[in-house]
């Protein structure tokens, strides 16, 4: 237990003094949120496709606040390639502790970093005018909407540790940007209502985890009316791809 | 008891043979070193020897631990200080001693006492709240011998400890580890390039070329083994070493009575005698009548550069540059990944 402290403990030092990374990773949601929102709302205007009175920015918040959890995450898993570039990965190899504790402690450290900047774009969107309210109240909605962030930081950061466990070099990382992480975020549904799609682009959102995640956040953010599935299967799939994505990090770190 | 025991053990990089069939004991205590050029597979062998990578075949103990089998039980017993940088640069100095500490479960107390003696030692203790990627080059190295023995491990592995030190700091290093061996009874395994330091602070030294020991016995043995002093003889214009002339000097010169052995590299030629200082005349005779010119003579004892050289038929100190510039490429890297 105190090995997987250790390793959380170095990750949050490096979080809270990389503040040039806390405001890139923020930059990109932020921008989106405001351009998007902006640009994109005028022209969804009294659309059918979002509930009555609801603006665009208010629609996306959700999926905005995920995009920012869900790089924040990935990119922390996946920074055990550069531990392993600049050999501080050694230090913990030879070390006593198992390889379980080492994931655990990474796992967990990304998480944490993931769910401060998944709060901090929260209170952010909150300040662009997205109203928060659902049928849960607002401590309810508070809690599952935390609660989500967790399980969205804890899935993407698992499998941040599968992917850096399996690519040996810093080159691999574009090419995950590019073919993981951005169709996996238009996929989710953070945009624009899954319903509008034709039928097997619809299959797809269903597999890609984030979609959970989003609609698991719209639900605690702005209730039932916007939100596709209920949300304890939300919950539920999110829950189990986490453990499955943490096992499957565990299992590859291990055999690295 | 054996510290660390190895049978066979081999390390396959696809079809390089890294390190080949090593067969070694290293008794408790001891101070052991590695002495072979750059690529020899000294770092492969501490790296299998500390767990980081899996033999291919062949066996081998740390501390009566299988490094395959018990690798908890290795990594509790061993320390390592690698090679290459294995700092975090983001955090201080400190902060590297203090993950390290709890890693290793160092006690509280005992850790605040270590520190600061191991920080003074390696005179950083001013710096040691400022983080890592300020440290030059030779501040990283000592906080990381610093590292290595803050948890008093039972074996020390010392993968080329000193390498681009200054000479001060170096022998304030090898006074430390060297006390450390013998007060406190840590098992050393050292690799080196320099054959002072090999000298001044091994028990035994293992020669290794290829991937395999070519020779391993106490400094003095190895160069007792020479059987006699070295002439070096350093020619003005050195032919061809394949040459017809330098051949014939060659054999002429091994023709000499008391001659034990004669080799060449590069632009100077190597005797081996018993009573050498009388063998200075009737060798120069020798390269005269071959039509080679001398540009200056010596005589010494043996020294392991020279027993290195009848095993390997190559210099040390090539070794040592060509590591040298590696070492500015690595550090080359390190720099242009960082921003
Ligand atoms: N990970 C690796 N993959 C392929 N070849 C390697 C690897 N590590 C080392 N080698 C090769 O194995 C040989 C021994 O290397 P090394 O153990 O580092 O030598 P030394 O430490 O004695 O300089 C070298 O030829 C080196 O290029
Ligand atoms: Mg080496």
């Amino acid at each position: 237990m105190s090995d997987v402290y250790t390793i959380w403990l170095r990750e949050m030092i490096r979080y809270v003094r990389a503040k040039s990374r806390i405001i890139t990773s923020l930059a990109m949601p932020i921008i989106w949120l405001a351009l998007l929102g902006t640009a994109l709302g005028t022209m969804m205007e009294n659309s059918p496709l979002l509930p009555e009175g609801m603006n665009y920015v208010q629609y996306i918040a959700p999926g905005i606040i995920g995009m920012a959890i869900l790089f924040t995450s990935i990119f922390s898993g996946i920074s055990i390639i550069f531990d392993r570039e600049f050999g501080f990965l050694k230090e913990i190899l030879v070390a006593p502790v198992s390889r379980l504790s080492i994931v655990l402690g990474k796992a967990l450290g990304g998480t944490t970093t993931a769910m401060i900047q998944g709060i901090i774009m929260f209170c952010l969107a909150l300040f662009f005018g997205v109203s928060f309210g659902s049928e849960l109240g607002n401590a309810g909605g508070i809690v599952v909407t935390i609660l989500f962030m967790f399980l969205i930081g804890l899935s993407f950061v698992s499998i941040g540790i599968a992917i850096a466990s399996k690519v040996e070099s810093m080159e691999g990382f574009q090419m995950i940007m590019s073919f993981l992480i951005m169709p996996m975020f238009f996929l989710s549904g953070a945009l624009y209502p899954i319903d509008v799609l034709p039928g097997w682009l619809k299959a797809l959102t269903y597999i890609d985890p984030l979609t959970y995640g989003v609609d698991g956040l719209r639900y605690a953010i702005q209730g039932s009316q916007t939100a596709q599935f209920p949300l304890w299967v939300d919950f539920g799939v999110l829950s189990a791809f986490s453990i499955f994505a943490l096992v499957l990090g565990a299992y590859l770190f291990k055999r690295s | 008891m054996n510290a660390i025991e190895t049978i066979k053990l081999t390390k396959k990089f696809d079809k390089l043979t890294a390190v080949d069939g090593v067969d070694l004991t290293i008794e408790e205590g001891e101070f052991f070193g590695f002495l072979g050029p750059n690529g020899a597979g000294k770092t492969t062998t501490i790296s299998m020897l500390s767990t980081i990578l899996r033999p291919t075949s062949g066996s081998a103990n740390v501390w009566g631990y299988d490094i395959v089998k018990e690798q908890d039980k290795v990594r509790k017993s061993i320390g390592v200080v690698f090679q290459e940088p294995s700092v975090d640069d983001d955090l201080t100095g400190m902060e590297n001693l203090e993950f390290h500490a709890r890693l290793y479960k160092v006690p509280k107390d005992t850790m605040a006492s270590r520190t600061k003696e191991l920080l003074e030692l390696m005179e950083l203790t001013d710096r040691s709240k400022d983080l890592m990627k300020t440290y030059s080059g030779g501040m990283r190295r000592r906080l990381e011998i610093a590292r290595g023995l803050l948890h008093h491990p039972k074996v020390l592995f010392l993968d080329e400890p000193t390498l681009g030190l200054d000479p001060q700091t170096r022998r304030l290093i090898w006074k430390y580890i060297d006390k450390l061996n013998k007060v406190e009874n840590v098992t050393m395994l050292l690799t080196t390039h320099y054959m002072d330091e090999a000298d001044y602070l091994c028990n035994r030294i293992a020669i290794i070329d290829n991937g395999k020991i070519v020779a391993c016995d106490t400094p003095a043995n190895l160069k007792d083994g020479m059987g006699g002093d070295i002439i070096t003889l350093t020619l003005s214009t050195p032919p061809p070493a394949n040459s017809e002339k330098i051949k014939k000097a060659k054999k002429d010169l091994e023709n000499l009575g008391r001659v034990l052995s004669v080799s060449l590299v590069k632009d100077t030629i190597k005797l081996t005698a018993s009573k050498g200082e009388t063998l200075i005349p009737p060798a120069l005779n020798v390269l005269r009548d071959n039509k080679i010119d001398v540009r200056s003579v010596s005589l010494h004892e043996p020294t392991l550069e020279d027993v290195f050289i009848k095993f390997t038929g190559r210099k040390l100190r090539d070794e040592v540059e060509g590591n040298k510039q590696h070492m500015v490429k690595a550090m080359k890297q390190h720099r242009r990944f960082r921003h």
